[in-house]
């Protein structure tokens, strides 16, 4: 049996491996991943999946790096939805739409935006945008201000 | 839009309802009036600073390729790049978590699978680098690609330096 075992693990290694399409490298306050309906804290090398939803707190910020080399950093009092990331390493094709739905947010663009413009879509409550490279910042004004 | 590292911002099209705004220069900026419509007025250095400082100090570091040259037939450092390696290691240790994929070249002297051997050797050499300021094996990928990927173009049996090289990326 312990080679069914050992190959089991191989396979959910393998599959954990295919939804992390990202990773956090930085962390500071209070910061939490929304996965699943679960609230996990956020840590350093803790990996990122589509679906993911990033929140901070009032001293809270993430950066994160994906797998295309996008760097995304949320700042306080944010949250951000990975909505849909998919990238091929050999083509460089790939989509990355996310949603800033509080707060702040900046974003350098990775290998897909220059492989295809347009690869990567960031919406806000009253926009979309269409990110055909390469440095910007987003911020989504609290209501009444 | 923020300017790059070469002083140029790229493009981001903004989109509500029909109407769009095309950002293409730094410090273009679009805003959502109360009413509704999309205002196109830029951004000052400093605005971005008050509104953004915090955010931008998380980003993570720039993913980046190191580049070091290797002495002819052998798996050791060339005299400059051996003076490179401390630098690029301080980048590498100041790196939370780093993602580093390996890649090891030679020029074309010798045959093909003889090159395989020592693009690898080099490419472990490196990682040897790596794990001696203690970058965990496990964050480390690596490769031997021989005398497939020359930089500069020769002829088979060409002694080039510039092709003696493994590549270090970084994420």
């Amino acid at each position: 049996m312990r080679w069914i075992s050992a190959a089991l693990l191989s396979v959910f290694a393998a599959a954990a491996w295919a939804n992390d399409v990202g990773q956090v490298k930085v962390t500071k306050g209070a910061v939490h991943v929304e996965r699943d309906g679960a609230r996990i804290p956020a840590v350093v090398g803790m990996p990122v999946r589509e679906a993911d939803r990033l929140v901070t707190g009032a001293d809270g910020t993430i950066g994160v790096t994906f797998a295309d080399n996008s760097l995304l950093s949320v700042g306080p009092n944010s949250t951000l939805a990975v909505d849909k990331f998919s990238f091929n390493a050999s083509t460089h094709e790939g989509q990355f739409d996310a949603s800033l739905q509080r707060g702040t947010l900046a974003v350098v663009s990775g290998k897909m935006v220059k492989q295809s413009p347009d690869a990567m879509r960031i919406r806000t409550p009253a926009s979309i945008l269409g990110v055909r490279g390469t440095e910007f910042v987003v911020k989504v004004a609290d209501p009444g201000t | 839009m923020l300017p790059g590292p070469d002083g140029k911002s790229g493009t981001v099209v903004v989109q509500r309802e029909g109407t769009r705004q095309v950002l293409d220069t730094p410090y273009a900026a679009s805003h959502v009036r109360t009413d509704g419509t999309l205002q196109g007025s830029p951004v000052s250095q400093q605005q971005v600073a008050d509104s953004f400082g915090t955010t931008l100090a998380a980003l993570p570091a720039r993913p980046t390729v190191f580049l070091l040259y290797f002495l002819a037939g052998k798996d050791e450092l060339t005299p400059e790049s051996n003076s490179d390696l401390q630098r690029i290691l301080a980048d590498m240790r100041a790196r939370p978590v780093p993602d580093i994929v390996v890649t090891g070249h030679t020029d074309t002297v010798g045959n093909a699978e003889s090159n395989d051997k020592l693009s690898m050797q080099r490419a472990e050499r490196v990682k040897g680098f790596l794990t001696g300021i203690g970058i965990p094996q496990d964050r480390i990928q690596t490769a031997g690609r021989g005398e497939r990927e020359l930089i500069v173009q020769t002829a088979d049996n060409i002694d080039e330096p510039r092709n003696r090289r493994v590549e270090i990326n970084v994420r």
